[in-house]
C-alpha cells in the first residue's frame, strides 16, 4: 500500500515525466511529500502562472506533455490564465491541483475554490477525484486526453484526504473513454476529392497552422507544396512548420501579415487550410476572406471545420496522416503564371520599415534572425514585439517559435522561455519581450537565476504599451489612455541583481556592438533595447476590412 | 428552426453543468432540457430543444460531441419520432367553475390530480402543441402556477439511438 500522493508520482514516472513545474501549499502536501523519493525534478516557480506557462513552453518546444502542480484556492486560480493560454493554442498539459478535504468541499473552506467548475470552459477535460482507488486511472486518462486528438490542458483536482489515503498501486496499461474517439485518418474519398480539386485549380495557396507542427507534418507539407507548386502562407501558430527561407514561403498571413501572403490568399482559387482554425486574426472580415477560392479544410477537430469559414471540402483527421494519404495521389506540376504573379507581389510589396532615426525594433529582430539563422528557439510575449518577430524573424524549423497566439497572454514569455530551456537545453533560447509584458511576470527571474538557466532576453522597450497605443492612434484618434509607463525599473540593472549580464542599447550601432557578445556568452543576459517609441506594426488590416486592404 | 436533440451522456456528477455551460458560453439557446437515467444506469439521456439555423445546429452538435462525457448526439427532428412533455397546472377553481374546468380537462384527456378549496392541479401529457393549447384554455380561469418538464423524445419503430441513429455529417 502506498499513499495516493506517492501513487501520483509513480504515475508521472510511468508516463515518462522527469520534470514538473509547481508551487506547494497546504492542500497538496501529500503529493509534495512524495517528491522526496521521486526521479522527477521539481522546479519551484515564483507564481503558479509561471508554472503553467513553463509547462506550456516545455510542451511546445518538445512535443511532450508538460506537467504542473499547484495547491487549492489561490494556487489553482493563479493557474487559470495559463490554462486558458494552453487551451487556446492546443498545448498538452496535465495540471494537478490540491483541493480541500472531501468533507469540506462545498463549505467555502479555507483556500477552497471550485477549480473544476472554473476551468470547465478552458480545459479539454477535468476531473475532481473523490475515490482514492481511481486516481491512477484518472491520471492515465488525463495524459491520453492531453496528448491525443487535438491536444489541450487537462486538470485533475485531488482533495487532501484523497492524496493522503493509501491504495494498492496499479497503473493501467490502457484506458477506455467511451465518449472520446478522435478521428485520426482522413476519409479516403474526401482525400481523393482533394487531389481532384488541386488539379482543377490554377492558383492554389496553402495556409499552414499550429496543427502542422503538433502533428509533425512538416516533411509532408514541404512535399505537398513542392509537388503542386503552391505558395505557403502561415498563421502565427504555424510559423516554423514550413521553412521561412523556402522560395514558396509567404510568411505570416492575417491582420499584421505580409501583403504578399494576404494578396495571394485573396487572389487564390483554392485555399488548402492545414491544421488551422481560420481565427479572426487571420481572416479579417470573413466575407472578404479568400473570396474567389474553394476551400479545403483539414483539421483533427471536427468542430473547427465550418466554424468560421465554410469549407467546400472538409477533411477531419490528423494533418500528417491526411497528407501521407494525399501525396501518392499527386503528380508534380509547374507553378507557371501563378507563381510568377506571387513573385510579383513579393517584389512589389515587401515587408519594409524606415531605417532612419534611432533603434528600430524591426532592426533588432532582423539582426537576431540573421545571426542565429533560425537555429535558436525564439519565445515571445504579446504585443508589437511579437508581431515584429512573426514578420521579421525567419523561422526555419518547427517548434522554434513559442508564443501565445490565441489568448494573446502578456506575461507568457519569461516563464515559457524557462520551460523551453528545460525542454531543449542544447538550444540557444531567445526571449523577445516588451517592457509591458516583461513586467507582468518578471518575478520569474528568480526561478531563472535559481535554476541557472542561460536565456538571452531582449526587451524592446518603448516605455509604453505599444500595441494598445497603436490601436488608440488608429481607432481613437490618438487620444492615448493609460498606455505610458512613466516609471519602469532599469532592466539592465535589474538583470544584474538576478545574476544576468545586463545591457542597455539605444542605437543600431550600440546593438550591433553587444549582440555577438550576448549570444556567444555562456551565461544568461538581458538587453534592454530602447527602441523608437511610436513605431507601428505594419501592414495593418483595420477592423471591417478585407485582407487585401491593409495600410502601411 | 427548432431542433430536438437526444444526447447520451455518462452519468457523472458535473455532466449537466458541462452541457449547460457549453450552451451558454457559445451563445446557443436552450429552449428546454430534460434529463434522466436510461436503461443503462451508467448512462443518462438528455433531450435538448434548441432554436438554431443549420450552421449553428452543426456547431452545437459538434461542440457537444467534443465533450468527453458525451457518448452520442442525435438530431431527431427530421426523423419519425414520438415526443412528449408533461405539465402540472394549478388553476383557480371556485366551486362554481369546477364543472367547466373538468370538461376542458376531459377534452384534452388530462387529469385532475389535486383539488384544494379554491384551486385544482391539472396534469397533462402530450406534445408541445397540446400542452400549449390546454394552458391557453385554462388561462382565463387564472393560472396560478405552471411547471413543464421539457420535451422528451424517442425514435419510432425498431430503430434506437444506440445503433441506427442518423448522424449529422462531419
Amino acid at each position: 500500500m502506498i499513499t495516493v500522493g506517492e501513487a501520483v508520482i509513480r504515475c508521472l514516472e510511468k508516463e515518462g515525466v522527469d520534470l514538473v513545474f509547481g508551487y506547494p501549499g497546504g492542500a497538496v502536501l501529500p503529493v509534495y511529500d512524495a517528491f522526496h523519493d521521486a526521479n522527477i525534478k521539481h522546479v519551484l516557480v515564483r507564481n503558479e502562472q509561471g508554472a503553467v506557462h513553463a509547462a506550456n513552453g516545455y510542451a511546445r518546444s518538445t512535443g511532450r506533455v508538460g506537467v504542473c502542480v499547484a495547491t487549492s484556492g489561490p494556487g489553482a486560480t493563479n493557474l487559470v490564465t495559463g490554462i486558458a493560454t494552453a487551451y487556446m493554442d492546443s498545448v498538452p498539459i496535465v495540471l494537478i491541483t490540491g483541493q480541500v478535504p472531501t468533507v469540506q468541499v462545498g463549505t467555502d473552506a479555507f483556500q477552497e475554490v471550485d477549480i473544476t467548475g472554473i476551468t470547465m470552459p478552458i480545459t479539454k477535460h477535468n476531473f475532481l477525484v473523490k475515490d482514492p482507488s481511481v486516481v491512477p486511472t484518472v491520471i492515465k486518462k488525463a495524459f491520453h486526453l492531453a496528448r491525443s486528438g487535438r491536444p489541450g490542458p487537462v486538470l485533475i483536482d485531488l482533495p487532501r484526504d484523497v492524496t493522503a489515503a493509501e491504495i494498492e498501486f496499479d497503473y493501467p496499461e490502457k484506458v477506455q473513454l467511451k465518449g472520446y474517439k478522435p478521428t485520426f485518418k482522413g476519409h479516403p474519398s474526401q482525400i481523393a476529392q482533394a487531389a481532384k480539386m488541386i488539379y482543377e485549380s490554377s492558383r492554389p495557396v496553402i495556409l499552414t497552422g499550429g496543427g502542422v507542427i503538433s502533428s509533425g507534418a512538416t516533411p509532408e507539407l514541404l512535399k505537398l507544396a513542392e509537388i503542386i507548386a503552391a505558395p505557403v502562407a502561415s498563421t502565427l501558430m504555424g510559423l516554423g512548420g514550413f521553412p521561412g527561407d523556402h522560395g514558396l514561403s509567404l510568411g505570416m498571413a492575417g491582420l499584421h501579415g505580409t501583403r504578399y501572403a494576404n494578396m495571394a490568399i485573396t487572389n487564390s482559387d483554392l485555399l488548402i487550410g492545414l491544421g488551422v482554425r481560420f481565427a479572426d486574426r487571420v481572416t479579417g472580415t470573413v466575407e472578404r476572406f479568400a473570396p474567389k477560392a474553394r476551400v479545403i479544410h483539414v483539421d483533427v477537430d471536427p468542430a473547427e471545420i465550418g466554424k468560421n469559414v465554410p469549407p467546400h471540402l472538409p477533411i477531419v483527421g490528423d494533418v500528417k496522416q491526411v497528407l501521407s494519404t494525399l501525396l501518392p495521389l499527386l503528380t508534380p506540376r509547374e507553378g507557371g503564371d501563378w507563381l510568377a504573379e506571387v513573385a510579383g507581389y513579393k517584389r512589389d510589396y515587401p515587408l519594409e520599415y524606415t531605417r532612419k532615426n534611432g533603434l528600430k525594433p524591426q532592426y533588432v529582430i532582423e539582426k537576431l534572425s540573421e545571426i542565429t539563422r533560425g537555429e535558436s528557439i525564439v519565445v515571445t510575449d504579446v504585443g508589437q514585439h511579437q508581431m515584429w518577430v512573426a514578420q521579421y524573424f525567419c523561422f526555419r524549423y518547427p517548434r522554434t517559435l513559442v508564443t501565445s497566439g490565441g489568448l494573446g497572454c502578456m506575461g507568457y514569455g519569461l516563464p515559457a522561455a524557462i520551460g523551453v530551456k528545460f525542454g531543449r537545453p542544447e538550444k540557444q533560447v531567445i526571449l523577445v519581450s516588451g517592457d509591458g509584458s516583461f513586467q507582468m511576470m518578471m518575478t520569474e527571474l528568480g526561478t531563472l537565476a535559481e535554476q541557472g538557466l542561460t536565456l538571452k532576453i531582449f526587451i524592446l522597450n518603448n516605455k509604453r504599451l505599444g500595441m494598445v497605443r497603436q490601436l488608440q492612434e488608429f481607432y481613437y484618434d490618438k487620444r492615448y489612455s493609460a498606455v505610458d509607463f512613466s516609471f519602469s525599473p532599469d532592466f539592465a540593472a535589474l538583470a544584474g541583481i538576478y545574476g544576468l549580464a545586463g545591457y542597455t542599447v539605444e542605437t543600431s550601432a550600440d546593438f550591433d556592438g553587444v549582440l555577438a557578445e550576448v549570444l556567444a556568452g555562456d551565461g544568461p543576459a538581458l538587453v534592454n533595447c530602447l527602441v523608437e517609441p511610436e513605431e507601428n506594426v505594419f501592414p495593418m488590416v483595420l477592423a471591417g476590412k478585407g485582407l487585401d486592404e491593409a495600410i502601411d | 428552426m427548432r431542433h430536438t436533440l437526444a444526447v447520451l451522456v455518462e452519468n457523472n456528477p458535473g455532466v449537466l453543468a458541462r452541457v449547460a455551460g457549453l450552451f451558454s458560453r457559445r451563445g446557443f439557446n436552450i429552449e428546454s432540457l430534460a434529463v434522466g437515467q436510461t436503461e443503462n444506469p451508467s448512462v443518462s439521456r438528455m433531450t435538448i430543444m434548441v432554436e438554431a439555423d443549420e450552421r449553428v445546429l452543426e456547431q452545437v452538435i459538434k461542440q457537444l460531441r467534443k465533450l468527453i462525457e458525451v457518448l452520442k448526439v442525435q438530431d431527431v427532428t427530421k426523423e419519425e419520432h414520438v415526443d412528449r412533455e408533461l405539465a402540472l397546472m394549478k388553476v383557480n377553481a371556485e366551486p362554481s367553475k369546477r364543472a367547466e374546468i373538468i370538461q376542458i380537462v376531459e377534452i384534452f384527456r388530462a387529469h385532475i390530480v389535486d383539488i384544494g378549496r379554491k384551486t385544482m392541479i391539472v396534469e397533462v401529457t402530450g406534445d408541445e402543441g397540446k400542452v400549449n393549447a390546454l394552458e391557453n384554455a385554462l388561462r382565463p380561469f387564472g393560472l396560478k402556477e405552471l411547471v413543464r418538464t421539457g420535451k422528451v423524445a424517442m425514435l419510432r419503430g425498431a430503430r434506437d439511438m444506440a445503433t441506427n441513429g442518423k448522424e449529422v455529417q462531419e
